[in-house]
């Protein structure tokens, strides 16, 4: 069974010269399409990353990762919404570049879809209030 | 029909007062027309929810012993400057105020996490701030250090003072530029990437009585979640501009100077908001009620985002430049639509002021008033109108020569 998934990998400082992504590629056959990478002010290392192949292949080549001392997350966990803190003003709407975030005509008010989120980061420090937050 | 606001105060006692939010006075005055929907409405209630930056809070934090005189020294608020223009013990800090030490725009756009807005927010919300304020000592007031914390509920006087809120309509933004730019109207993608407005429109208080016929000084209104008052016209109160035949401005036009007692505000109400690149701001919660004491003063009310516009202006030229050139004019409900095309493109529309919120505060007014737990008040005097002849005049530089 082929699958593919949307990952969020975090590199400590120690990993991120090595070519992981490399490897993943070469050792377990996966293909990979990297949507965003970057490193967090503490020198974390950051990578969106959409993989896929064999179910098998997948789950060794997230066994490896895991062994090289990468931390795996689910993509969907990381940017989360203060339901608190949101004013539904809507300022994210036009900054998402995946259209994650939509108005509803009736209510008037923002929905998140977090399933549409890629991680970007790019409506954290847009939203007014500061109600995105990245969970790393 | 014209009734008094003493009458609509005693029918607010009795709990027979109908009150309705300026959202679904429109609807009622399809239904009933406006001669019907008048004798039967006493308040229309009206909300707005929005960044706000002329705003800001005094505080008295009782005398330390022995004494220090903070007036003409230093003081911080979780390393926010206030303002020590005044007596010994009296403070003031802004919404925009920043910690000396905020890199601000030095790697642009600076992100501006913590300000003026947000030392308020805290402090509403019941959280120690600390006081860290220096002075020159004097023989009455010796003192020369003071590190401390503070919380609310021990200051004497804790007030909300803003200069000018409620922006009776304002630009909405974009951006003809080849590259982003970081407004106070939010972030603006190049070629006219997005467009902002801010502004509840239909909702907003100075939209539904654009002639200022019942808000006043003195008027008393929601403010931050707790009671305010209209304390004068705001800043750059500016009556004399482009209106529409119903009156409603088609410019940024009147404006109002707020003010309440801190202590009984919420934090739901009084946000510290960050604007990317631009600086902190706060944004506050205003509702104020409309007394029905005329079919016309009712008519104002029914308004609706159709027949409400505003300009559209260019941030990356126009705006910074001072130039009056603008785009052209849309309607609150093209904005609301989520999509306006100008200039032959399809641009994707985002407010910056909360309706879904500004429709919870007209709701909440509407309770109180309905509660019998608020009664309006009658204007001390008015703002002042078209017939005022006030402008808002650009700054007329005179150079300094030695
Ligand atoms: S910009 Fe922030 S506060 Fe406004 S709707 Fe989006 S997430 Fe909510
Ligand atoms: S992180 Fe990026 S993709 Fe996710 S919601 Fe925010 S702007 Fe959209």
């Amino acid at each position: 069974m082929v699958v593919s998934k949307r990952i969020v990998l975090h590199f400590p400082r120690r990993v991120v010269e090595r070519p992981i992504v490399y490897r993943l590629v070469k050792d377990y056959d996966l293909e990979f399409n990297i949507l965003k990478a970057f490193f967090t002010p503490e020198e974390e290392g950051l990578m969106v990353l959409e993989l896929s192949g064999e179910q098998t292949d997948y789950d060794k080549g997230i066994n490896y990762l895991t062994k090289a001392g990468v931390r795996i997350q689910s993509l969907s966990q990381d940017v989360i919404r203060n339901e608190e803190r949101c004013t539904h003003c809507g300022a994210c709407v036009t900054i998402c570049p995946t259209g994650a975030f939509e108005l509803d005509p009736l209510t008037r008010r923002i929905n998140f879809y977090n399933e549409k989120c890629v991680a970007c980061v790019l409506c954290i420090k847009a939203c007014p209030p500061r109600a995105m937050e990245v969970h790393f | 029909m014209a009734k008094t606001i003493e009458e609509i105060n005693e029918k607010i006692k009795a709990g027979k007062a109908v009150v309705v939010t300026a959202e679904e006075i429109i609807d009622l005055v399809k239904q009933k027309g406006t001669k019907k929907a008048a004798q039967e409405v006493d308040v229309v209630t009206t909300g707005t929810f929005s960044p706000m930056c002329s705003s800001g809070a005094y505080f008295n934090i009782g005398h330390t012993k022995p004494r220090i005189k903070l007036g003409g020294g230093r003081a911080y608020l979780n390393d926010v400057p206030a303002y020590t223009g005044f007596a010994a013990t009296d403070i003031l800090i802004g919404a925009n105020a920043l910690p000396d030490d905020d890199p601000r725009n030095r790697v642009h756009p600076g992100e501006f996490n913590y300000g003026g807005g947000h030392v308020i927010e805290e402090l509403v919300s019941g959280k120690d701030i600390r006081l860290v304020a220096t002075a020159y000592g004097t023989d009455c007031y010796p003192r020369k250090k003071l590190e401390t914390w503070i919380n609310i509920r021990d200051l004497n006087q804790a007030v909300l003072f803003n200069l000018r809120n409620a922006y009776q309509n304002y630009n909405v933004a974009v951006n003809l530029s080849d590259r982003t730019i970081y407004t106070y109207m939010g972030v603006l993608k190049p070629d006219l990437g997005n467009i902002n407005y801010s502004s509840a429109g239909q909702l907003s208080p100075l939209l539904n009585d654009p002639y200022y016929k019942t808000i006043g000084i003195g008027t008393k209104i929601f403010l931050g979640g707790g009671i305010g008052f209209v304390a004068w016209q705001g800043t750059q109160h500016a009556p004399n501009v482009l209106r529409s035949d119903n009156g409603v401005p088609r410019r940024g036009a009147g404006t109002l100077a707020v003010i309440g007692d801190l202590k009984q505000m919420k934090p739901r109400w009084l946000i510290g908001t960050s604007m990317l690149g631009y600086g902190c701001t706060i944004t506050v919660g205003i509702g104020v009620p409309i007394p029905i004491l005329s079919e016309e003063i009712l008519k104002y009310t029914a308004v609706s985002d159709e027949d409400i516009f505003a300009p559209v202006v260019d941030y990356s030229g126009a705006y910074p430049q001072m130039k009056s050139d603008i785009l052209g004019e849309v309607s609150y409900a093209q904005l609301k639509s989520g999509m306006i095309t100008i200039q032959g493109k399809e641009v994707p529309t985002a407010s910056l002021s909360s309706y879904p919120r500004a429709v919870e505060i007209a709701n909440l007014l509407k309770e109180w008033i309905l509660s019998g737990k608020f009664q309006l008040t009658k204007p001390v005097a008015p703002l002042p109108g078209v017939e005022s002849g006030i402008t808002f005049k650009p700054l007329k530089e005179r150079p300094i020569e030695d």
